[in-house]
């Protein structure tokens, strides 16, 4: 093994670019601008370009994957088209849906985060135990400490499954919730 | 992702709306438990009597709601106390409504609508309600995304089985330990293998995991020491007990698949 100092050649971008895709595909988790940033020794806006045209790319070839930017990271995914045969192959079934009061629970968590049981009742007119419990053991919301009242009760917000699972951002993409106002009216 | 069991029913909001035709007492279980809550049955009663959420036929829902209530009741649901608080809220609505506004007017005070704060109520709660359906939506488009699995790395292949001889290091090290010590000739009862095996089990069934180097580190004596030690062979090879090592050289846990 010989260590060489050589004069570091700076990449062009097509190699950033094939980098960059060879990350996002060994990551199990949406890889962010950061860590790549970090692992290339290149800066943001390089980073960003090269996604940009990387997601291009995938969308240009329109193949059976797809670039998205969920949890605040990159991520490659399967078209949602070939769902069939993905399932035909993995041999695999959708995963059980929540519950309604999962559900309901959930909205009032993902919009009022942090939020305690009490406040979640106030808004539901019902207990939630149970559905609290449905959704920390899919871990879809996580407990974000003890709000300073009496009683001190444990807040609840919604954790980055929650984003992956449905396919957000970040949470400023879910709509805001006086639009459905407008819908119910 | 990993499944879970969900004790709740499952929920379509497209194929399911909730309604009651009583056949089997199993079958109006089942289609009650659709209602989230007091709040979602209320609003479906409203609907259902094409009324304006702003201007609640109150008298006529809460018949509509009570009748519900007791169908319940009849049919040994389990009513949740949140649903009777409603009644109760409910009651006391059609009451004040039955007020005669004179009394109001003639004391000078704005009456209210007794109706606003659960109108109020409604509201807030339908939109909850709407950005249920959207996650729901959400998560059925999700649900046809794959990624790819994970790869195998040192990071999360921590946990590999340990074998006997792991265990035997163990052994040897608490056994090493015990012999610095003096020992004092005292009369002890023997304890079984039968007991010791009796006692590690039920506490593996309470605890679920046993960290092995702490249990043998209760042992008093040698003699006690290898009994312990026995009933550990024993128990991971006649019951659902794994032996675990999350480290090399780490310690070893004993837990109940």
């Amino acid at each position: 093994m010989t260590e060489e100092i050589e004069e570091k050649q700076p990449r062009n971008i097509s190699e950033i670019i094939s980098i960059i895709e060879a990350l996002i595909f060994v990551a199990d988790e949406p890889i962010t601008i950061k860590s790549l940033a970090e692992v290339l020794e290149e800066d943001r806006e390089t980073i960003e370009a090269a996604i940009e045209e990387l997601r291009g790319e995938y969308e240009q070839r329109a193949g059976g994957l797809q670039l998205r930017e969920i949890a605040g990271g990159w991520q490659l995914s399967t078209r949602t088209e070939y769902h069939e045969e993905i399932r035909a192959f993995l041999k695999t079934r959708p995963s059980a849906k929540l519950s309604l009061a999962a559900l309901e629970t959930l909205s009032v968590i993902a919009y009022k985060q942090p939020v305690t049981v009490p406040e979640i009742l106030e808004i539901r007119g019902v207990q939630s135990a149970s559905a609290i419990k449905t959704l920390l053991d899919k871990r879809l919301i996580v407990a974000r400490g003890r709000k300073e009242t009496v009683g001190r009760p444990m807040q609840y917000g919604t954790s980055k499954d929650f984003l992956i699972q449905f396919g957000l951002k970040d949470l400023s993409e879910l709509p805001s919730i006086e639009d459905f106002e407008d819908l119910i009216q | 992702m990993e499944q879970h069991q969900t004790e709740q029913l499952t929920f379509d909001f497209f194929t399911e709306t909730p309604h009651i035709t009583a056949e089997s007492r199993d079958e109006i279980k089942l289609e009650l438990g659709k209602f989230a809550g007091p709040l979602d049955l209320l609003l479906y009663l409203i609907k259902q009597e094409k009324a304006n959420i702003f201007d609640i036929p109150i008298a006529k829902i809460t018949d509509e709601y009570l009748k519900y209530i007791r169908l319940m009741k009849k049919l040994d649901i389990s009513l949740a106390g949140d649903f009777l608080v409603m009644a109760a809220t409910l009651i006391e609505i059609k009451s004040k409504m039955l007020l005669p506004r004179e009394i109001f007017e003639e004391a000078e005070e704005e009456m209210e609508d007794p109706r606003k704060e659960l109108v109020d109520r409604l509201l807030e709660y339908e939109k909850f309600k709407s950005a249920a359906q959207m996650l729901y939506e959400r998560s059925t488009v999700e649900q046809a995304v794959f990624r790819r699995g994970k790869i195998e790395t040192d990071e999360n292949n921590t946990e590999t089985s340990a074998t006997v001889f792991d265990l035997l290091t163990v052994f040897q090290k608490i056994l090493s330990r015990h012999k610095e010590e003096i020992q004092m000739e005292i009369e002890r009862e023997e304890v079984s293998l039968a007991d010791m095996l009796k006692s590690l089990r039920k506490r593996i069934y309470e605890t679920k995991e046993l960290n092995l180097l702490a249990f043998f580190g209760e042992m008093h004596t040698r003699r006690e020491l290898v009994t312990a030690f026995m009933a550990v062979l024993e128990i991971v090879r006649t019951e659902s007990v794994k032996l675990l090592q999350n480290t090399t050289f780490g310690e070893i846990v004993l837990r109940k698949v």
